[in-house]
């Protein structure tokens, strides 16, 4: 059999994973002899080595002789291989290499969009045979065959082949994973590879290489919503583009996009592009793009971009599916750099639920570590909200790796969402902006009239700390710099809007919390700069901070902490007064700081000019 | 054209990631195919412009078409190119009758050593391709080398769906591979379709040889070819069953292997 090397119309990439010595490279060198991808001679010539080294021949061989005789045709590693089939090229990644087995198959895996999974007919369903079928299917990839192989070595018998088949679908079926086909060969012999078997004519199914062309290119992506994370934002010239690679759906000029978790929105005005005559109108699912939006938003690596009526889950826990090749294990209360799409952000482990025993899937175990090369369910919860996806719903939003130290030390699938405290305010915020009713007067108008932008300086710290006073002062600061500004003191919002509120109300603050937001964002809206302190808050002024930059996303808060003892400060703290004994210094510290963060234009009148856009 | 696009859409990716975590990135540019090809990739990925530099290490013995070549497209593209070179290793006479791996190890590995070394690079992109040999095809997208340029391919870290190794410990850096997925037929097939401006030593101009492989003049030979432009060189490829870098001697043996160990492109 012989095939005429054509130009291929698609390619496939196809790993092939099981035990050591199951037969994978034998498996790899009959597929190429049989189809006729092996340069002129190859096979005859590693023959004729066998023959003089007085050794049987094996058709791993013609593997091992490539890396020694790299002269020879097309490069072809064990590494990654290529061959031609009927208008297909089938890129063939193989996971070499004991000692570090199982990481080079999951990132061999982890590119593949179809698989071919080998258990050994002799030595049946073993443990290396349930971690990679599980971890397939861990890793997404939906596609695969199972192969008993060395069926020679069993006399070819239905009923050794029925039970691995039974035995193995079994197991499967407990993760809902399901196989295209399992196909009983002898890599060795040819049986069931490229040509049907003889000696098992009690199998009807397809071959090997009959599979491979079952396998389909995975195009379903494209018909889902769209998910489109940022990857940066380039200022070359007088363009502002946001680069990233659509992971689902599709895009086009005019689209109202929301970016989350920030819930800022924009439409698309341009698809930009290099040396693409005409400038393409849209993109979809796979392609890296760059658009620029119709309103001068800021937004950052890690939003993900959608389409308002199919938005992600934002939150701060997940609960998720993970295994682990960290050096040293993974601990419950440590914390990892959490990495879903472009988003990277610090969590911590919450919580281990059980380590999946792969041998016996239904196994519990309470643990507070997770082992190299072990597969867990746990908990993470994240210090900051991102935006992400359950798995079972779109792919590349639902996964995650996890940084330890300087390495990727492993990869995941979000399961669930865990919901957390921040949700019913988040929730809160994303419906009253999207019914927000807009007049003809744009964020940006104001902030050129004005001479400045909206924000809300918000002064945090212990009781007696000079909060209040120092708010004053800055309210007083800015207006007699002709800015518009205003104290919101929430002692106010107690006595008038919150008094229909119970004394237990009171003490449920979130109520309070949300009340206070509503009318914070009602003022950014008309353009002010707010200042205030938490001290209305009955709740600790880290939750408070969080609450409030929760309610009045996405409008930039700048956090000040006064203390006059050391304590903890509040995450993401912009400025940090130790027992300040000087308010004119700290007042203006915070100018300066507004100034830089681009809320402060450098000159009111004509034409401010703003340092930073935000 | 679609696994064209497709190859363009990763390596624009990877550029980008490149880009976005390494503040002192370089790119390594041979002015052959594959490193012309990553060159246009990074224009597309910045569209059109290239914000790091371009890092040559001239090893004095290259064609002149190639240095002319170099230094027109950097006139026109506007490049910021950085040219290294191993002056010591040349004063003392190093040339390849001393032996080609000696030599390159002396004018290239330790050419771009001493060039990363002085410039602090902490990335390095590089036209590395799986199909060219061997070694190369273990490599990881994103590859991280010790403090002295070593690389331990038997413990790689993994790389899974779009995430890659960006953080590492001070003193060492990373080679970029975005071609890793590309074939010699996709470079020229991608280059037909750009338009990308390659140098014609590739072409036969009348003798019946041209280059398949672009090194150093003593040590790159000329293949028999009557391919007289990008079209003849598609169709010879897709029948030819000689190696690609057959024309370059220091992959005779186990030359490579022990040059990349240590640090080769």
């Amino acid at each position: 059999m012989t095939s005429a090397p054509t130009k291929p119309s698609e390619h496939l990439n196809i790993v092939i994973v099981g035990h050591v010595d199951h037969g994978k490279s034998t498996l790899l060198g009959r597929l190429y002899a049989d189809t006729g991808s092996l340069p002129d001679g190859k096979l005859e010539k590693v023959q004729a080595i066998c023959r003089q080294q007085g050794k049987e021949f094996e058709y791993a061989f013609l593997f091992d002789a490539f890396l020694e005789e790299q002269e020879q045709g097309i490069t072809i590693d064990t590494a990654r291989t290529f061959f031609i089939w009927k208008g297909r090229q089938y890129i063939i990644i193989d996971a070499p290499g004991h000692k570090e087995f199982l990481k080079n198959m999951i990132s061999g895996a982890a590119r593949a969009e179809a698989a071919l999974l080998l258990i050994d007919a002799l030595e049946g369903v073993k443990e290396q045979s349930k971690k990679h079928g599980y971890l397939l299917s861990l890793l997404g990839v939906r596609q695969f065959a199972v192969v008993v192989n060395k069926m020679d070595l069993v006399g070819y018998r239905q009923d050794v082949f029925d039970g691995i088949e039974k035995e193995y679908r079994e197991f499967l079926s407990q993760f809902g994973a399901t196989p295209e086909t399992v196909i009983p060969v002898s890599a060795k012999l040819g049986d069931n590879i490229a040509n049907r078997s003889q000696a098992m004519a009690w199998y009807q199914g397809p071959t090997v290489l009959e599979t491979l062309s079952l396998f389909k290119k995975e195009t379903a992506r494209t018909e889902q919503a769209l998910r489109f994370p940022i990857q940066d934002v380039y200022k070359f010239d007088a363009r502002r583009i946001i680069t990233g690679r659509i992971t689902a759906g599709r895009l086009k000029i005019g689209d109202h996009l929301v970016f989350s978790p920030s819930n800022k929105r924009a439409n698309i005005r341009s698809v930009e592009a290099f040396n693409i005559e005409p400038a393409p109108t849209g993109a979809e699912a796979g392609q890296s793009v760059g658009i620029t939006l119709d309103e001068q938003i800021f937004v950052e690596r890690g939003e993900v971009a959608t389409h308002q009526d199919e938005l992600p889950l934002v939150s701060t826990a997940f609960r998720a599916n993970l295994f682990w090749l960290g050096r040293r294990p993974l601990e419950k209360g440590r914390t990892y750099l959490l990495r879903v799409a472009t988003k990277e952000v610090d969590c911590e482990v919450a919580a281990i639920h059980r380590i999946i025993d792969t041998m016996q899937l239904d196994q519990q175990q309470d643990s507070t570590s997770v082992a190299r090369n072990q597969v867990a369910e746990l908990t993470l919860r994240t210090k900051a909200p991102v935006a992400f996806d359950l798995s079972s719903s779109f792919e590349s939003t639902g996964r995650f790796v996890l940084v330890d130290d300087y390495d990727i030390s492993g990869g995941g699938i979000v399961t669930e969402m865990v919901h957390d405290d921040q949700e019913l305010l988040r929730e809160e915020a994303r419906r009253r902006d999207f019914a927000w009713v807009k007049g003809e007067v744009g964020n940006e108008a104001r902030a050129q009239q004005y001479g400045h932008r909206a924000a809300i300086v918000l002064v945090t710290g212990g009781r007696h700390a000079g909060k209040s006073f120092l708010a004053k002062k800055l309210e007083a600061r800015l207006v007699a710099d002709g800015r518009h500004a205003y104290l919101l003191d929430g002692e106010n919002l107690r006595r008038g809007l919150d008094a229909d509120l119970s004394s237990a109300e009171r003490n449920h603050t979130t109520e309070m919390a949300r009340r206070y937001g509503e009318v914070a964002r009602l003022l950014i809206d008309t353009g002010l700069i707010v200042v205030s302190t938490t001290n209305p808050f009955g709740m600790g002024y880290t939750e408070a901070v969080q609450a409030i930059r929760t309610l009045v996303h996405p409008a930039p808060v700048i956090a000040v902490h006064m203390s006059k003892t050391p304590e903890e400060v509040p995450p993401d703290t912009d400025i940090v007064l130790a027992g300040p004994t000087d308010f004119d210094d700290s007042t203006e510290r915070i100018v300066d700081e507004l100034k830089r963060r681009g809320v402060l234009a450098h000159a009111i009148g004509a034409k401010p000019t703003f340092q930073y856009s935000i | 054209m679609k696994h064209l696009r497709q190859l363009e859409d990763q390596s624009v990716y990877i550029l980008r990631e490149a880009y976005k975590h390494f503040d002192n990135l370089a790119m390594l540019w041979s002015m052959g195919k594959d490193s012309t090809v990553l060159l246009w990739l990074a224009r597309k990925a910045f569209f059109g412009h290239v914000p790091f530099p371009l890092l040559h290490v001239d090893t004095s013995y290259k064609i002149p078409a190639m240095i002319e070549y170099r230094d027109r497209l950097a006139r026109e593209w506007h490049l910021n190119l950085v040219v290294g070179q191993n002056k010591e290793a040349l004063a003392a006479g190093m040339n390849h009758t001393l032996g080609r791996v000696t030599c390159c190890t002396a004018l290239k590995t330790n050419g771009l050593k001493q060039l990363l070394e002085q410039k602090g690079y902490t990335g390095v992109i590089l036209g590395v391709r799986a199909d060219e040999e061997g070694t190369r095809a273990k490599e990881r997208y994103f590859s991280p080398r010790d403090k002295h340029g070593d690389w331990d391919f038997r413990d790689q870290p993994p790389e899974l769906w779009d995430q890659f190794k960006t953080t590492f410990p001070p003193g060492t850096h990373i080679r970029i591979h975005p071609l890793l997925d590309w074939t010699e037929i996709n470079i020229w097939e991608y280059i037909k379709l750009e338009n990308i401006p390659f140098i014609d030593l590739y072409l036969d101009k009348g003798d019946g040889t041209r280059y398949r492989s672009l090194g150093c003049a003593p040590c790159t030979m000329p293949i028999q070819s009557k391919a007289k432009n990008v079209d003849d060189i598609i169709e010879e490829l897709r029948h030819t069953t000689v190696a690609e870098r057959s024309g370059r001697a220091q992959d005779e043996g186990r030359g490579m292997e022990l040059l990349r160990k240590d640090g080769y492109m």
